[in-house]
C-alpha cells in the first residue's frame, strides 16, 4: 500500500511539473509581452509584475524563480486590477466555488447512485427506461444551457426560486442543480451497468443463498463492487464539475473564483489565468491522487497486485 | 407418475401400433444442425445495430445533420455573417425559419454553419485521437516489457492534466482560431484512446490464434495489420463515437467563456453565448435553436455509441 | 427411512428473446435423510436449474416454476413466500457452487461472509459468531483459523476457498446441503481432498446431501443414488450399483461408455450428436436422435416409467414387450 500511495504521488508531481512549465512557456511566448498590453500601463502594476516575474533576469533563472514562487503558493498580480494578486482573488473566490463543487458532488453522487441502483434491479422496466432516458439527456444537455433554461423556467416564468449571488440555500439549489445533472447521469449509467454486473456474479447468488435480506445483498455485497468504476471516472468528473463552475458562476452571478477566472479570460488578464490554472491544477490532480488512494482503499487487492492497465 | 406430455398426447400405451417398433430412424448426423446462418462479425454487429431504435435515430439524425450542414447554407438566401440590424430579433416566418437574432441575421442558416463547426472540430478531434492513440497504444501493448513501462508512465503523467484548463490557457496565449481548438483538444486527448487499445492489445496479443500465426514466423507488422487491429476495432470506434460529442461539448464551452471560434465563423456555442441576453426578453428562438442542435447532436452521438458498444460487443450476441 | 425432499412433477421455464426455453419438464425425484444423491448430465440438461428451483434461487423474470410441488420434510417450499424461504436458505438449505474463485466476494474478509449469515438468522453476538466460525474452519481444515478469518479471499488458494464455501454453507447446521459441482473448477488432487471433506462432514452432522455433476469419478466416491438427467427429464434412477453395473437407459449406457476406466478394456464410444433445442422439445423421447436404438415410437410418444426394482426406474421404450420382443428374434 505504501508503495502505491508513494507512486501515485511521484506521478502527481510529474504531472505537476509539466502543467507548471508549460504555462511558464506559454507565458513567456507570448507575442510581445503579455504584461504591457493596453490596459496594464499603470506604473504601480508594472512594477509589481516585473518584481513578481522577474522580468530582467534571463530566462532560465525566471524560470527556476517561476517554480519557486508556486512551491511557496505566491501566484502573482493582476494586470486588470492594482494592487490585487492572485492570491487576493482566490482568497475571496474559491470558498465559495469549493462550497458550490461539494455540495455538486454530494447531490451528484447520492442521486446518481441510488438511480443507477434502482434502474439495475428494475432491469427493463418502466424505471430502468425512465431513469436511463433522463440520463441521456442529463449527458447531452450542456449544463449552460440547462442552467439558462432553469432560470428563464423556475426563476423567471414561475417565479419560484431566486437567482444570482449566493447569499441563501434558496439561491443554491439552480446553480447545483445545474451543475449536478451531467456527473448525475454519468453517474447512473455507470452505476446501473457495474450493478447490473455485479448482480450476476456468484457471490451475489451465494449472499442469496445464505438467506440475506435483498437490501443487505445489495448494500453489502454488489453495491461495494459497483462503486469501483464510480471511484475511477471520480477524477474526470471532478474536473467537468470545476470546469463547469466557471460557466454556472457567470451565468448566475456568483462571486467565486470562476467567475473572476472567466472575467482574467475576457479582459485577458494573463497573470490571473495563468495563476488560476496553475492553482486548479494542483487542486484536481491532489483531488485525483486522493481518488486514487480511496480506490486502493475500498479494493483489498491492490496490495497485492496494483490497477492493471485499463 | 406421467408427465405433461404423456397426459396431453393423444396415444395411451397400448394404442401404439406394433410397426411403430419395428421401423428404425437411425441418423445421428441430423442431431447436429447449424442453428443460425453464419454472418461475418460485421455483418452481425450491423444487424444488430440497425434493431436498436435509439442508436438508428441518432444514426439517421447525425446523417440528416451532415446533409443539412453541407447543403444548408448553400441553398439559404441569407449570408451567414451579414448585420442586418433593421431586422434584428424577428420570430420565426416563412422568410426567416428559425427567425433572426441580435444582429438580423438569419438564425436557420447560422444554425447549419455552427453544425459545420460542430462536426468538423468533433470528427478531426476524434481523427487525431484515434490515430495517436492506436499508434502510442498499439506499440505499447505490443511490445510490452520496458517499452510499455515507460510509455505508461507518460500515459499516466498526462493523464492527470485537467485537459480543458490547458485548453482555455492554450487559446488565451495562441489567440482562438479553429485550429487552434482543435490542438487543444487533442494535446490530451489521445490519451484515453492510448489506454483501450493498449489493453486490447496485451489482451488478444496472448490468444491462441495470435501465438499461432506468430508460431509460423508472422512478422510483427502483419500480426498488428490482421490480426490485432481488426480485433481491437470495435472499441475504438466506439470511444470514438463517445469522444466526438465531448469535442463538440468543449467547442461550445469555449465558445461560452468566450474563447470560441471568432467571426466570420458561427459555432453553436458562439450563438448560445450571443443569446444569452436575449432570452429574458422574450427572443427564445435565438437559444433554441443553437441549445437543442447542442444537445440533439450529442444525444445522437451518445446513443450512438452504446448501441454501437452492444452491437460490437461478441459477447453479446444472442 | 424418511424422506426429508420429495420433488414432484417439476417444470421450469425461462422467457427469453427467443421463446421460452424449458429448462425442466417434469422431474421427479426424492431424497432419504443422511443420504447423498447424485444428479447426472450434460451441461445444459436442466440440473443445475432443478437445484436452484428447490433453494427458490431462479431469477424471476425470466425464469419460472410453472408446475410441480418441492416438499421439503412435508412443506411445499413452492407455496412459500420470499421472505419465508429467506428464513430457509441457509438456515435449512444450503448451497454449494461451482467456482469458489467466484463464489466469494473480494472486499469482505472471510470472517465477515462465514459469520453474515449465522448472525443474521440468529441473533447471536459476535463473540458467539466467531467461536462458532472457528469451529467450522477446524471442521473443514482449514490452518490458523483466527489469523485467516481477517483475510480476502484472493489470499487464499481454490481449494482453500472452496473449504470456506462450505464451511459457510454449513456454520448454520443446515438439514439438506446442495452442491453444484463442487469439485469441477479444481484441480484433480484437489477435488479428491474435497470429496473426502463431504464424506467427513456426512459423518460428523448426518447432512443429506444432492450432488449435482458430470462427472462420473465423482458420483462414483460419493454417492449413495444417482438421477440420470437429460435434456429437462430423469430418465433413469438407482443406487449407485444399478447405474453403474445394469444401466439400462442407452444415454446411461453411453455415460459410462465415454468415461475412461483401468479396469475394463476396450475403447472410448462417445455419444455421437448433442442435446436437443430446449425451445421446442421433442414431443417423444429427447435422446431419440442420438441413440443407436432409435425406434419410431421413441420419436414420436414419450415412454413411460418402467419400474425395474424397488429402486431402479427408467424411462425408455426398450422396456416395452414388443421391443423385447424384436430383440429377442434378432
Amino acid at each position: 500500500m505504501l508503495r502505491y500511495i508513494l507512486k501515485r504521488l511521484l506521478i502527481m508531481i510529474a504531472t505537476l511539473w509539466i502543467i507548471i512549465t508549460v504555462t511558464f512557456v506559454l507565458m513567456i511566448s507570448i507575442p510581445g509581452s503579455p504584461f504591457n498590453s493596453e490596459g496594464s500601463s499603470n506604473a504601480t502594476v508594472q512594477a509589481n509584475l516585473e518584481k513578481h516575474y522577474h522580468l530582467d533576469e534571463p530566462y532560465y533563472i525566471q524560470y527556476l524563480l517561476y517554480l519557486k514562487s508556486i512551491v511557496t503558493l505566491e501566484l502573482g498580480p493582476s494586470i486588470k486590477q492594482p494592487d490585487q494578486t492572485v492570491n487576493d482573488l482566490l482568497g475571496r473566490g474559491f470558498p465559495i466555488s469549493f462550497e458550490l463543487g461539494i455540495l455538486t458532488i454530494a447531490v451528484a453522487v447520492i442521486s446518481g447512485i441510488t438511480l443507477g441502483i434502482f434502474a439495475a434491479l428494475r432491469h427493463n422496466g418502466v424505471i430502468d427506461y425512465v431513469a436511463m432516458g433522463l440520463a441521456v439527456l442529463g449527458i447531452s444537455v450542456p449544463n449552460f444551457i440547462l442552467a439558462t433554461l432553469l432560470i428563464q423556467k423556475v426563476a423567471v416564468d414561475w417565479d419560484l426560486l431566486p437567482v444570482a449571488t449566493w447569499s441563501s440555500p434558496a439561491h443554491m439549489i439552480l446553480p447545483i442543480l445545474a451543475l449536478a445533472t451531467g456527473p448525475m447521469a454519468i453517474i447512473a449509467r455507470l452505476t446501473r451497468s457495474t450493478m447490473l454486473e455485479v448482480l450476476t456474479q456468484d457471490y451475489i447468488k451465494m449472499a442469496r443463498a445464505k438467506g440475506l435480506s435483498p437490501w443487505k445483498i445489495i448494500i453489502k455485497h454488489a453495491l461495494r463492487n459497483a462503486l469501483m468504476p464510480i471511484v475511477t471516472i471520480m477524477g474526470t468528473l471532478l474536473a467537468g464539475i470545476l470546469t463547469g463552475t466557471f460557466v454556472i458562476e457567470k451565468i448566475f452571478a456568483i462571486p467565486g473564483m470562476g467567475k473572476y477566472f472567466v472575467e482574467s479570460i475576457n479582459q485577458r488578464d494573463y497573470p490571473v489565468i495563468m495563476g488560476t490554472t496553475v492553482f486548479y491544477s494542483a487542486f484536481l490532480i491532489f483531488m485525483l491522487f486522493l481518488v486514487d488512494i480511496a480506490y486502493g482503499i475500498l479494493d483489498p487487492r491492490i496490495k497485492v497486485h496494483k490497477r492493471g492497465g485499463e | 407418475m406421467k408427465t405433461a406430455e404423456e397426459m396431453n398426447s393423444t396415444h395411451s400405451p397400448t394404442e401404439i401400433p406394433d410397426e411403430w417398433f419395428t421401423n428404425k430412424i437411425k441418423d445421428t448426423d441430423t442431431a447436429e444442425s447449424v442453428s443460425r446462418p453464419s454472418l461475418s462479425y460485421w455483418q452481425d454487429a450491423w444487424r444488430r445495430l440497425v434493431k436498436n431504435k435509439m442508436a438508428m435515430l441518432g444514426l439517421v439524425f447525425l446523417i440528416l445533420l451532415a446533409i443539412m450542414a453541407t447543403i444548408g447554407p448553400i441553398v439559404s438566401p441569407y449570408a451567414v455573417n451579414v448585420q442586418n440590424l433593421p431586422e434584428q430579433y424577428q420570430s420565426p416566418s416563412i422568410e426567416h425559419w428559425f427567425g433572426t437574432d441580435n444582429a438580423g441575421r438569419d438564425v436557420f442558416t447560422r444554425t447549419w454553419y455552427g453544425a459545420r463547426i460542430s462536426l468538423f472540430v468533433g470528427l478531426v478531434a476524434a481523427l487525431i485521437d484515434v490515430t495517436i492513440g492506436i499508434i502510442w497504444g498499439g506499440i505499447s501493448g505490443y511490445k510490452g516489457g520496458r517499452t510499455d513501462t515507460v510509455m505508461m508512465r507518460v500515459i499516466e503523467i498526462l493523464y492527470g492534466i485537467p485537459s480543458l484548463l490547458v485548453t482555455i490557457l492554450l487559446l488565451v496565449v495562441l489567440g482562438p482560431s479553429l485550429l487552434t481548438i482543435i490542438i487543444a483538444l487533442t494535446i490530451t486527448g489521445w490519451v484515453g484512446m492510448a489506454r483501450i487499445v493498449r489493453g486490447q492489445v496485451m489482451q488478444i496479443k496472448n490468444y491462441e490464434y495470435v501465438l499461432a500465426s506468430k508460431s509460423f514466423g508472422a512478422k510483427d507488422s502483419r500480426i498488428i495489420r490482421k490480426n490485432l487491429l481488426p480485433n481491437t476495432m470495435g472499441p475504438i470506434i466506439v470511444q470514438m463515437t463517445l469522444s466526438v460529442p465531448t469535442a463538440i461539448f468543449a467547442e461550445a464551452f469555449l465558445s461560452f467563456i468566450g474563447l470560441g471560434i471568432q467571426a466570420p465563423f458561427a459555432s453553436w456555442g458562439v450563438m448560445a453565448n450571443d443569446a444569452l441576453g436575449a432570452i429574458t426578453s422574450g427572443y427564445w428562438w435565438t437559444l433554441f435553436f443553437p441549445a437543442f442542435f447542442i444537445s440533439f447532436t450529442m444525444f445522437a452521438f451518445n446513443v450512438l455509441g452504446d448501441g454501437l458498444q452492444d452491437a460490437l460487443d461478441p459477447k453479446l450476441r444472442k | 427411512m424418511e424422506k426429508i425432499l420429495e420433488v414432484e412433477n417439476l417444470h421450469v421455464t425461462f422467457s427469453t428473446y427467443g421463446g421460452t426455453v424449458k429448462a425442466v419438464r417434469g422431474v421427479d425425484f426424492y431424497l432419504n435423510k443422511g443420504e447423498t444423491l447424485a444428479i447426472v448430465g450434460e451441461s445444459g440438461c436442466g440440473k443445475s436449474v432443478t437445484s436452484n428451483a428447490i433453494m427458490r434461487l431462479i431469477p424471476d423474470p425470466p425464469g419460472k416454476i410453472t408446475k410441480g410441488k418441492i416438499h421439503f420434510k412435508g412443506k411445499d417450499l413452492t407455496k412459500f413466500s420470499e421472505k419465508k424461504m429467506r428464513s430457509i436458505r441457509g438456515v435449512d438449505i444450503s448451497m454449494i457452487f461451482q467456482d469458489p474463485m467466484t463464489a466469494l466476494n473480494p472486499t469482505l474478509t472471510i470472517g465477515t461472509q462465514l459469520m453474515e449469515g449465522l448472525r443474521d438468522h440468529h441473533k447471536i453476538s459476535a463473540q458467539e459468531a466467531k467461536k462458532k466460525a472457528l469451529e467450522m474452519m477446524n471442521l473443514v481444515g482449514i490452518p490458523n483459523p483466527e489469523e485467516r478469518l481477517k483475510q480476502y479471499p484472493h489470499q487464499f488458494s481454490g481449494g482453500m476457498r472452496q473449504r470456506i464455501v462450505i464451511a459457510i454453507a454449513l456454520i448454520c447446521e443446515p438439514e439438506l446441503l446442495i452442491a453444484d459441482e463442487p469439485t469441477t473448477a479444481l484441480d484433480v488432487t484437489i477435488q479428491a481432498q474435497i470429496l473426502e471433506l463431504f464424506g467427513k462432514i456426512q459423518v460428523v452432522t448426518g447432512i443429506s446431501i444432492i450432488l449435482i455433476t458430470h462427472d462420473l469419478g465423482v458420483v462414483a466416491k460419493i454417492a449413495d443414488r444417482i438421477a440420470v438427467m437429460y435434456a429437462g427429464k430423469i430418465v433413469e434412477t438407482g443406487t449407485k450399483r444399478d447405474i453403474f453395473y445394469r444401466p439400462e437407459h442407452p444415454y446411461t449406457k453411453g455415460l459410462l461408455h465415454s468415461v475412461p476406466r483401468l479396469d475394463v478394456k476396450g475403447e472410448l464410444i462417445p455419444i455421437n450428436g448433442t442435446p436437443p433445442d430446449l425451445f421446442s422439445p421433442p414431443e417423444g423421447c429427447a435422446f431419440t436422435a442420438r441413440c443407436p436404438f432409435a425406434m419410431e415410437v421413441c420419436d414420436k410418444v414419450y415412454p413411460q416409467e418402467s419400474e425395474l426394482t424397488g429402486t431402479h426406474k427408467v424411462d425408455c421404450w426398450l422396456q416395452d414387450e414388443r421391443a423385447k420382443r424384436l430383440i429377442a428374434a434378432k
